[in-house]
């Protein structure tokens, strides 16, 4: 057997003995699902590179809120 | 900074404490009991008994239910940087990537490579392989650690840097410094240690209810062995972190260590409050006294802190208002060279837009000359450097005791296991069991000191919390933390669910992850 199909078979036997596991992988899948999908999409956008286009425009924002009431 | 609603910094402060301790409720029982782990799966191999491969199993069992619920809860520290803090996130940005870019090419590799053979590997590979990668898991997710806490170190002691004017970023000028941060280094043991002290717990805890309930008596009692043993040898070394963080705290954060020790009025053959009830009248700079009530080790925090029986050690008051005798910069000087800094900058700034290049230099000069103090510059009050002192001192003497029980504990745990007597001390047991939440609060109390004892900054002197917010809203700042509060609720009783009912089936129940 190739080792590409030794790996393969490594995993595909690991997971199909599963027991509990079966259950805290299908809570992994939904907590990503949950974290990537509506959380990060929907609540937290990237606040620098969503509002500035480049480093410099960036940095220019930075400074100047460092530099505000000066 | 303009137009910022104060209560976005408040919801955002929030939002991130609420994430690190539930994110720090997993992450420390991974960190030991993988070691815990280790340490019986090598007892199989070199005994070749299969008890303790069955032993072995049935931890790692545990440890995989907590691994899954507590994975990626971390992740959600890193949204929040990029959309909460935003500001601080671009100021530290490169001092913060490389050490948290290793820390995820290494996890993943390291992690996911072996965590795969560590469960779907019985039987498959050789023992010796198997044994080396539980090992590997384990020394994985402890290097993690590492460089997360390098990450936080640096921002308790920033070293290895300098602020170029130009980016508004903190550029890293030594790596080595940055990676050999004393602060990082006693930081990450205590931190490590720590949680092999709860994973020793947990596994007591487990054990003793087995005991109580008088069923898988052997597998109980060799269990309680191994997590005794390891539990009181990482305890005596957890004290001597403990000692080296708030040594390095009396070096490089005068005023947490005051905070801490509830010290306001600074003196040479300073004691160590063992436990005391604070006056909650007491306000820096006036006259009454720190404490309704304390039990005192004299001399104690000098010899600690500065390895000198009458060595000086400043109070919250010298830090706020200044002391001459002994060298110390009240805050109103550091606030007036800070501003001097800002102003600096911004002259910068306008010498640079109006192309004039010798006013550039000469700001950049008087920055350079002040920049130390930078973060002053955002001040409003010289008290602002003021943590809140109860919520940081009761913190403190909350793990401390903790800590001194847990010792006491696995003393008396170790010696009734060994003679062979543990499941007559029923009181013991009891003890033992009621002793696991004390070790998260402990975990959680530990947490508190080292973050809040740390305000006002985000980076230590040099940008307060204010200053790293970013300017958005404050309603869904709001709204996800409460999300995040009933995720993680859920997550936890999840976690507390199928780990008693995995604990109920037992070891003898071919638990089999």
């Amino acid at each position: 057997m190739s080792l590409m199909k030794k790996i393969y078979h490594f995993y595909y036997d690991g997971f199909k003995s599963m027991k509990v596991g079966k259950k805290l992988w299908l809570l992994i899948a939904i907590k990503l699902f949950i974290l990537f999908f509506i959380i990060k999409l929907l609540f937290f956008p990237n606040v620098m590179q969503t509002h500035f286009k480049t480093d410099e425009a960036r940095s220019a924002y930075i400074l100047d809120q460092l530099t505000q009431g000066e | 900074m303009e137009h910022l609603d104060p209560s976005v910094i408040d919801w955002s402060r929030a939002q991130f404490a609420l994430t690190a301790l539930y994110h720090w409720i997993f992450v420390p029982l991974t960190l030991g009991l993988t070691f815990i782990v280790a340490i019986m799966e090598s007892i199989y191999v070199k005994t070749g008994d299969v008890w303790w491969k069955k032993t072995t199993k049935f931890w790692m069992g545990l440890l995989a239910i907590n691994f899954a619920i507590g994975v990626a809860t971390g992740i959600i520290m890193e949204f929040e940087f990029g959309t909460n803090w935003s500001n601080y996130s671009w100021i530290v940005g490169d001092i913060f990537g490389a050490p948290l870019a290793i820390e995820g090419i290494m996890a993943f590799f390291m992690e996911s490579t072996f965590f795969a053979l560590m469960f779907f590997g019985w039987d498959k590979v050789s023992k010796r392989t198997h044994l080396l990668s539980t090992w590997m898991v384990a020394i994985g997710s402890n290097l993690s650690a590492l460089w997360i806490l390098i990450a936080n170190g640096w921002m308790q002691h920033p070293v290895g840097m300098h602020f170029n004017p130009d980016t508004a970023r903190n550029e890293m000028a030594n790596f080595w410094e940055l990676v050999f941060n004393p602060n990082a280094y006693s930081k990450f043991l205590h931190t490590i240690s720590s949680g092999y002290v709860l994973a020793s717990l947990f596994v007591i805890a487990v054990s003793s209810w087995y005991l109580l309930k008088r069923r898988d008596i052997i597998f109980a009692r060799r269990s309680i062995i191994v997590a005794a043993s390891f539990g009181l040898i990482v305890s005596l070394f957890n004290l001597t972190t403990g000692d080296d963080s708030a040594r390095q705290a009396a070096l490089h954060q005068p005023m947490k260590l005051a905070a801490m020790e509830g010290l306001y009025s600074g003196k040479n053959g300073a004691g160590i409050v063992g436990f005391g009830i604070l006056n909650p009248e007491k306000k820096p700079g006036d006259e009454k006294k720190e404490f309704l009530w304390k039990m005192e080790f004299p001399y104690a925090l000098s010899l600690l802190s500065f390895h000198k029986l009458d060595a000086y050690v400043p109070g919250i008051d010298q830090l706020v208002y200044g002391d001459k005798t002994h060298g110390i910069m009240s805050a109103k000087e550091k606030m007036a060279k800070g501003k001097e800094a800002v102003a600096a900058l911004t002259a910068y700034k306008e010498a640079k837009k109006a192309g004039d290049k010798s006013a550039a230099q000469q700001a950049l000069q008087r920055f350079e000359q002040n920049s130390k103090y930078l973060g002053y510059g955002y001040l409003k009050d010289p008290l602002d450097i003021v943590p809140n002192v109860p919520l940081t001192f009761y913190a403190f003497h909350t793990m401390v005791i903790f800590g001194t029980w847990f010792i006491v504990m696995f003393i008396l745990i170790l010696y009734f296991a060994m003679i062979n007597e543990l499941k007559e001390r029923r009181w013991l047991l009891w003890a033992a069991l009621f002793t696991l939440p004390l070790g998260y609060a402990a975990q959680e109390a530990g947490w508190i000191v080292a973050e809040v004892g740390r305000q006002p900054w985000a980076i230590q002197d040099m940008l307060p919390v204010g200053m790293a917010t970013s300017n958005i809203a404050t309603s869904p700042v709001m709204l996800t933390f409460w999300l995040f509060a009933i995720l993680f609720t859920a997550l936890l009783i999840a976690e507390v669910k199928i780990m008693t009912t995995q604990i109920k089936i037992g070891p003898e129940g071919g638990n089999h992850v």
